[in-house]
């Protein structure tokens, strides 16, 4: 009786919990942070130690096998991997704040000459590709950490969000209920949080697991270039190491191919969270 | 019509001097000093002093006040001076980059167009059809989340190494002389054949996601219901899906054009294929700021050029802009 209730009262999640997609997603998505967490205590070996004899296959000592001056992969692709992530995490953060702000106040005042600048802005950043300015900001930047790559990330990525929240905002705010509040008046901040920002939780929330996608490809692309964070390791750098020491010419794919494949891993389970998710937000996909 | 087409032009023109003028800044306001680092370096080089007193007075001025150096930098580059690589002294820059973007259009042109046609195909064969959609589904996903570079990898691995057909890097053999034959033109086609394999998979899972979507909405709307009433067959219900499907795809093209261009710089870099990517790469590994900068400001030219490209595309198939009913940017 009891439990009916509540899942009477949270509809969504329950269908979030029986979409197969979700599941998946979830349960992919969920393995690969605990690899990152975990991962560091599994192995005996830090990630610059040369762990044994190089040029091995994943065996038992060496799960993924070694580089060829006899580190540990697994080991490097489990402290890289928290490495990539959390650059992706504070970047896709940044970025959706920065595109939800953005968003919403163009869409609020949309027509006036705030929502006319930001939008040239927006479109600026849109087409500027983002590699471009990424590339050329670190290359110029000598020492790089982890929060300077995640800001770096973040200021190209969150124009599309832009774009997309303030096209919900612009639908949003002639609804009636708006008005109502405008009528009412109420301040501007509380109509964009309580009347537009509420209701657009759901599709937020999917936009920023796209966000989080976007930054953790850009992030590894600029490591996989040695413009990552300029000390530690990190997921690009080691598929970066490989092909520089030419790994894949001498067999040794586990050293190059296995990092990608978690990568790719982790981001196919964000899309199939975000397609799941999408059809349990919007009945009308269900269906189908 | 018009008013569309003028819109665009203005975001254009505004990006490319948003391009320029981060060009100019970041190498002056960067922690670092770029500049001092360059002129040490050009100190050491033969013939450098030369080139201290023409190139650094005239374009970066360094005497001069801010403004004056800010529109020096507009001046030269009108003159498509880009200043002189220190890497492959003394070739300009405008050079180097003018061989390097022939390899830069020869595998996106084809790979963009191509993956977008097939890619809708496919991705409307799936959206109507349950068995090829269990079965594609999983792979147009895997397609699309694949990081550019992996994807490189693994293709460079199966193909070139494992399978050994194809040369894994660089653009024809050294022992080739560029010509119009055909041992030349074989040897250029097995060299490209890679990269554009790659860059084609890549793109071509996001398209065939995307139409299948559409047309699973549009075959759900009410004039597909209509016409199913009516007894019209699945084919032409789904031609019309189609028709309706495009133009969200011809937009979501100009949107991803920057990432297929950010995504071509990698797969450059893995199979060291020379175009605009793989030298901006090189000249950052050598601190050659000249060609960094210039090979920005060319990436960022190609990008917008292909957006106008798409946005008279957009404007020929949506007769609502064509007839400027709407003037939606």
């Amino acid at each position: 009786m009891k439990t009916k209730s509540f899942w009477k009262k949270h509809e969504n999640l329950y269908f979030a919990v029986s979409n197969k997609k979700v599941l998946l997603g979830v349960f992919m998505f969920v393995a690969i942070i605990l690899l990152s967490l975990v991962g560091p205590y599994l192995t005996p070996y830090d990630y610059e130690e040369f762990a044994g004899a190089g040029y091995l296959p994943p065996s038992k000592d060496h799960w993924f096998g070694t580089t060829l001056m006899g580190r540990d992969v697994f080991t490097r692709v489990v402290y890289g991997l928290r490495s990539t992530l959390l650059v992706g995490f504070l970047a896709g953060t940044i970025a959706s704040a920065i595109g939800l702000v953005v968003g919403f106040v163009s869409g609020y005042y949309s027509g006036k000459a705030a929502d006319e600048g930001l939008m040239m802005l927006t479109n600026v950043f849109m087409v500027i590709p983002s590699l471009a300015i990424l590339i050329i900001l670190s290359a110029y930047l000598p020492y790089r950490g982890i929060v300077t790559q995640s800001l770096i990330v973040a200021a190209t990525a969150w124009p599309w969000t832009a774009r997309a929240v303030r096209s919900q905002t612009l639908s949003l705010k002639n609804q009636e209920f708006v008005n109502l509040s405008r009528i009412s008046g109420l301040s501007t901040f509380k109509i964009l949080r309580d009347d537009i920002a509420a209701n657009m939780f759901s599709y937020v929330f999917m936009v920023y697991i796209l966000q989080f996608n976007g930054t953790i490809l850009a992030s590894v692309g600029l490591e996989f270039l040695g413009l990552g964070p300029t000390r530690g390791v990190s997921l690009g750098l080691v598929m970066q190491n490989a092909v520089n020491w030419n790994a894949l010419h001498l067999g040794m794919w586990w050293w190059g191919l296995i990092p990608g494949l978690i990568l790719t891993l982790l981001i196919v389970s964000l899309y199939f969270i975000n397609t799941g998710l999408d059809e349990v937000f919007n009945p009308r996909l269900r269906e189908m | 019509m018009g008013r569309y087409l003028s819109k665009k032009l203005a975001i254009y023109l505004v990006t490319f001097f948003f391009a320029v003028t981060l060009n100019w800044l970041i190498p002056r306001f960067v922690p670092g000093d770029p500049i001092t680092s360059l002129l040490a370096r050009f100190a050491s080089l033969e013939g450098g002093k030369e080139i201290l007193q023409s190139y650094f007075v005239q374009t970066f001025g360094l005497d001069k006040p801010l403004y004056a150096q800010y529109i020096g930098f507009w001046r030269s580059l009108f003159r498509g001076d880009l200043g002189i690589s220190i890497t492959r002294y003394p070739a300009p820059v405008m050079d180097i980059i003018k061989d390097a973007v022939i390899y830069d259009y020869i595998i996106l042109l084809p790979s963009i167009v191509l993956s977008w046609i097939i890619g809708n195909k496919l991705g409307a064969v799936s959206g109507v059809n349950k068995k090829v959609d269990n079965f594609m589904m999983p792979v147009f996903y895997f397609l699309t989340s694949s990081p550019y570079f992996w994807f490189a990898l693994v293709v460079s691995y199966v193909f070139g190494i494992v399978l050994g057909i194809f040369p894994t890097s660089h653009a024809y053999s050294a022992t080739m002389r560029p010509g119009w034959n055909w041992a030349f033109i074989a040897d250029f086609f097995m060299h490209w054949f890679m990269p554009f394999l790659t860059m084609f998979l890549v793109q071509l899972g996001g398209w065939a996601i995307g139409m299948r979507n559409m047309i699973i909405y549009e075959t759900n709307t009410n004039y597909s219901k209509y016409m199913e009433s009516l007894g019209a067959s699945d084919k032409l219900i789904r031609n019309y899906g189609f028709r309706n499907g495009i133009l969200p795809q011809v937009t979501g093209l100009a949107i991803s054009l920057g990432t297929i261009i950010s995504g071509s710089v990698l797969t450059q870099v893995v199979f060291s294929y020379p175009g605009l990517g793989y030298t901006m790469v090189q000249a950052i590994k050598e601190s050659d700021y000249f060609l960094i900068q210039g090979c920005f400001l060319f990436l960022i030219l190609m990008v917008l050029l292909a957006n106008f490209v798409v946005d008279i595309v957009y404007m020929i198939i949506d007769p609502r802009v064509r007839h400027s009913y709407s003037g939606e940017v």
